[in-house]
């Protein structure tokens, strides 16, 4: 392997790294608030990809009606459920927020590719709250097992929503920057640059959130004790709404991100979701510097790996959890008898 | 004669189906994890008969067995002290490793697979025919089913079943729960082996995408629609999902035009709407709807009165339990600091004080629940500080806790005899073969003569969650005397109790006092401490603030502060 094939892949490595650590931050957000292990969250991603590419190709992607019909439903349980007691600030923007996102991809410039973009997130970000609702919150107490089993149905739900709309061919997107930089000998794709800092700019957007906003801190509290939260007069289930509505945006945005680089087709999703589970379980579903780390780590081995081989590539990457589950492992025996 | 082929084939899958699922029930359903790496289980075994061809069948088998069981062992040595969660994962990475090493390493044949697998045999009964083939399989699900049943009816089965929910209690029982659960997970591993196994010889080739992360998937499926806490629902859930899978393949495509993997699409579907409104699957719905048939009451069979009589203590014997300097802190809060004391061999004594004031918190610690920043505890004159509690258990500490823990569904009987844990040596094995009959009477005996202490012999066979709260905590009294103990731990046992019940359980401790055991025990109702206890410990804000004999403590200054907040 010379310098230049090892930076080479060395860039691709960090570029991919840096989605699998918006896919680790995403997983610990839904995580720690709900105990929800979101496994959908990959094949969000993928319909992300698909759904502003079918912008950018100037049809209407079938997961806006998806998201109308979803919302509606919940709008008129909704209803169902507060009969006479009318609150309409709570209905609002379940029936506000679609019709907006419709028209806008009825009427608006939807085969420009930044504006189709942020329709993808827009129509995508929305089905994180809109599954917490339908799937999780019926069940938000139950076991962390219980929990895990559904969010791998939904994989499978999602996936089949992906394979209706959008058929069995993988899309791409047009990238945020074309261009390429050389420095020297190296070329550095503009692309590649946009990944890392939209990564960044949104881990130092959630640093802020977390940290400064009132909704980041009730959050925040939801994560360490949910019923001392509760007790405070904190929403859990809006908390969980919330966590969910994050997770997906995050999810929405890493598809928009790394379409432009591969095809993705409806199925692409879970096993890009499972390297970002890599991560997160590199961090012990807890610490985010150690799922950053762990991101980078398996972005670049993964890159590596594909020049050695290609065949063996997922097993290189899974095979490195390892040894991580045995260090977490070990490291725990000194808490607690059992 | 079409049809029949096609229905012996169907059969055969449903069976080999049932293995994987039965072992998904002990897994999921009965001790509370759950693995996504069943189906890579099989493919295990299924390559390993496929590659020793010349091998006669049962070794075949045998090595597929042990290869399984290897690897199994240790993915749960690798999550061994990690929650449940981490196990799944693990399992979701091996079985994608799996599939993309089987479809990949050349000798493996990749995906075009291993054909020409031997049919098995049986004596003269050669197995071309797929009827001998389906015999076999179905066999094969009926020893399994009973070898797990038998488990379940056992001191082994009785103690996964703590796994789900009560871990700490098992271990202060004696039990090893890294352990017993790292067996659980090989057993159900061992389970698909069995079903990849006859899968080999069944279809006679084999690929790596039945063996997929996907497959294993669907096994987990079906066990949460046909019913996780019982074996049928293992059945129930492979019928179901085997003959609508066959259905919807010749369906779904009709109806949309479309190929995709759309029978996942709905099994996930059926699954999203039992775990919200029927998380226990097809079965438990149908057994409610039934009229209760035959529910297992075990009547309690007249047992010899066998007391857990305990070794009495000869020549100065050094006291039971020494606390000494113990502090411990939650972050920023200082739940016990500095707490000394001692209790005597055959004394008891109280440990009182306002709620908040540290005394639960001193119970893990001295049970070994949890581990003191400082200081030193002394059982019997041998420190156990630093030891599990499922030591401290085996070295005459019996306890029982504040908020009751105890398995709901399980029998009285049952719930007692998982105190008597450490009076059997009866495994996993022994137990599904049957081979622990006498040693389950023993312990049933024990059961039944610590029921009959406690005044609840008459309800042995009654589901412990159906008793009230204050028969609850005799349960769990029962439970800890069957560890024979030496130093009885009691949290609040008095809570609940009526009257004549608090003058049974004084006079049943003043008895076991009689016999040499020290009883250590928190308890808000003062009449029943003043009245029972030798001395009294009282704590406030983590410290203690008095000890004495009960007419001494009743008259402390401190105590009276501490209680009724300033001096009268």
């Amino acid at each position: 392997m010379t310098p230049f094939v090892f930076l080479a892949l060395l860039q691709d490595g960090l570029a991919t790294g840096a989605i699998y650590l918006l896919l680790a931050v995403g997983l610990l957000i839904a995580f720690s608030v709900t105990r929800v292990i979101f496994v959908p969250q990959g094949d969000l991603l993928a319909l992300a990809t698909l759904t502003a590419a079918q912008l950018e190709s100037g049809q209407v992607p079938g997961t806006l009606w998806v998201l109308d019909a979803l919302a509606a439903l919940a709008l008129l349980l909704d209803l169902a459920r507060l009969r006479g007691r009318m609150r309409w600030r709570a209905l609002l923007p379940w029936a506000l927020y679609p019709a907006a996102v419709t028209l806008a991809a009825l009427f608006g410039p939807r085969a420009a590719p930044w504006f189709a973009k942020l329709l993808a997130l827009g129509v995508i970000t929305p089905l994180g709250p809109l599954i917490w609702r339908f799937a999780f919150r019926p069940v938000a107490d139950a076991p962390v097992l219980t929990l895990l089993i559904l969010a791998t149905a939904l994989h499978f739900v999602v996936a089949g929503v992906g394979m209706v709309a959008f058929g069995p061919d993988g899309a791409s997107v047009a990238p945020l920057v074309a261009a390429t930089l050389l420095l020297g000998p190296f070329a550095v794709s503009g692309q590649s640059l946009a990944i890392l800092l939209c990564c960044a700019a949104l881990v130092l957007a959630l640093r802020f959130f977390f940290a400064a906003t009132l909704t980041g801190r009730a959050l925040r509290a939801a994560a360490s004790d949910r019923l001392g939260a509760r007790l405070v007069g904190i929403d859990a289930a809006g908390s969980g709404s919330r966590a969910f509505a994050l997770a997906a945006f995050i999810a929405a945005l890493s598809g928009i991100l790394i379409g432009a680089a591969t095809p993705i087709a409806y199925d692409a999703g879970f096993e890009i979701g499972l390297k970002g589970f890599v991560a997160a379980i590199i961090g012990g579903l807890a610490s985010y510097p150690a799922a950053a780390a762990g991101a980078v780590l398996v972005g670049v081995l993964e890159s590596l790996g594909s020049f050695w081989s290609s065949a063996y590539r997922d097993v290189i990457v899974f095979a490195l959890l390892i040894p991580v589950l045995a260090w977490l492992s070990w490291r725990s025996r000194g808490a607690g008898g059992a | 004669m079409m049809l029949p082929a096609y229905y012996v084939t169907l059969a055969g899958y449903i069976g080999l189906a049932t293995i994987v699922a039965l072992g998904l029930v002990l897994l999921t359903g009965i001790a509370g994890q759950t693995s996504f790496g069943q189906a890579s289980f099989a493919g295990l075994a299924a390559y390993a008969t496929a590659l020793l061809p010349g091998t006669p069948p049962p070794l075949a088998l045998l090595a597929g067995l042990v290869l399984t069981g290897s690897v199994a062992w240790l993915l749960g040595l690798i999550t061994a002290r990690l929650s449940g969660h981490f196990l799944a994962l693990c399992s979701v990475a091996w079985g994608i490793s799996f599939s993309a090493l089987f479809g990949t390493l050349p000798w493996l044949h990749g995906f075009n697979g291993i054909g020409g697998i031997r049919p098995l045999t049986l004596g003269p009964l050669s197995a071309a025919d797929p009827l001998v083939t389906v015999a076999v399989i179905w066999a094969a699900v009926a020893l399994s089913w009973l070898a797990l049943r038998n488990l379940l009816d056992s001191r082994p089965g009785r103690a996964i079943r703590t796994l789900a929910a009560a871990r700490d209690m098992a271990e202060s029982m004696g039990i090893d729960t890294v352990r017993l659960s790292r067996a659980t997970f090989v057993l159900a591993a061992l389970a698909a082996a069995l079903s990849g196994f006859l899968f080999a010889h069944f279809q006679r080739f084999i690929s790596p995408t039945p063996f997929s992360l996907t497959a294993s998937i669907e096994y987990l499926f079906m066990v949460i629609i046909g019913g996780a806490a019982h074996l049928p629902g293992a059945l129930l859930g492979a019928v179901l999902v085997t003959l609508l899978r066959e259905e919807l393949t010749d369906w779904i495509p009709r109806l949309t035009g479309a190929t995709g993997n759309f029978e996942a699409v709905a099994f996930s579907l059926v699954v999203i709407v039992l775990l919200q409104r029927a998380p226990g699957g097809l079965f438990a719905v149908l057994r409610a709807r039934l009229p209760a048939a035959g529910a297992p009451v075990r009547a309690a069979a007249a047992a010899p009165a066998h007391a857990a009589a305990p070794p009495p203590a000869a020549g100065p014997a050094p006291p039971a339990l020494v606390v000494a300097g113990i502090s411990k802190r939650f972050g920023g809060l200082a739940a016990n600091q500095d707490v000394s004391f001692t209790v005597g061999a055959a004394e008891i004594v109280a440990l009182i004080g306002p709620n908040g004031a540290g005394k639960s918190t001193l119970f893990d610690i001295i049970s070994g629940q949890l581990r003191a920043d400082l200081g030193e505890v002394r059982l019997f004159g041998h420190p156990v500080g630093r030891l599990p509690a499922r030591h401290i258990a085996a070295r005459g500490l019996a306890r029982t806790f504040q908020h009751v823990k105890l398995l709901p569904g399980m029998s009285v009987g049952g719930n007692i005899a998982l105190g008597a844990h450490l009076a059997g040596r009866c495994g996993v094995l022994r137990a599904m073969l049957r081979a622990d009959r006498a040693e389950e009477r023993r312990l049933h005996a024990l059961a039944a003569a610590a029921a009959t202490r406690v005044g609840l012999a008459d309800l042995l066979g009654r589901p412990a969650g159906t008793l009230a709260l204050g028969q609850q905590r005799l349960v769990e009294i029962a439970r800890a005397l069957c560890l024979a103990p030496r130093l009885l731990l009691l949290d609040e046992p008095a809570a609940g109790l009526r009257h004549q019940e608090k003058q049974a359980l004084a006079a049943l401790l003043r008895q076991l006092r009689a016999e040499g055991v020290a009883v250590l025990l928190v308890e808000h109702d003062m009449g029943f401490v003043m009245d029972l206890a030798d001395r009294v410990v009282v704590m406030e804000f983590g410290r203690r603030i008095a000890e004495g004999v009960p007419a001494a403590v009743q008259a402390d200054p401190a105590v009276l502060e501490a209680y009724l907040g300033g001096a009268p």
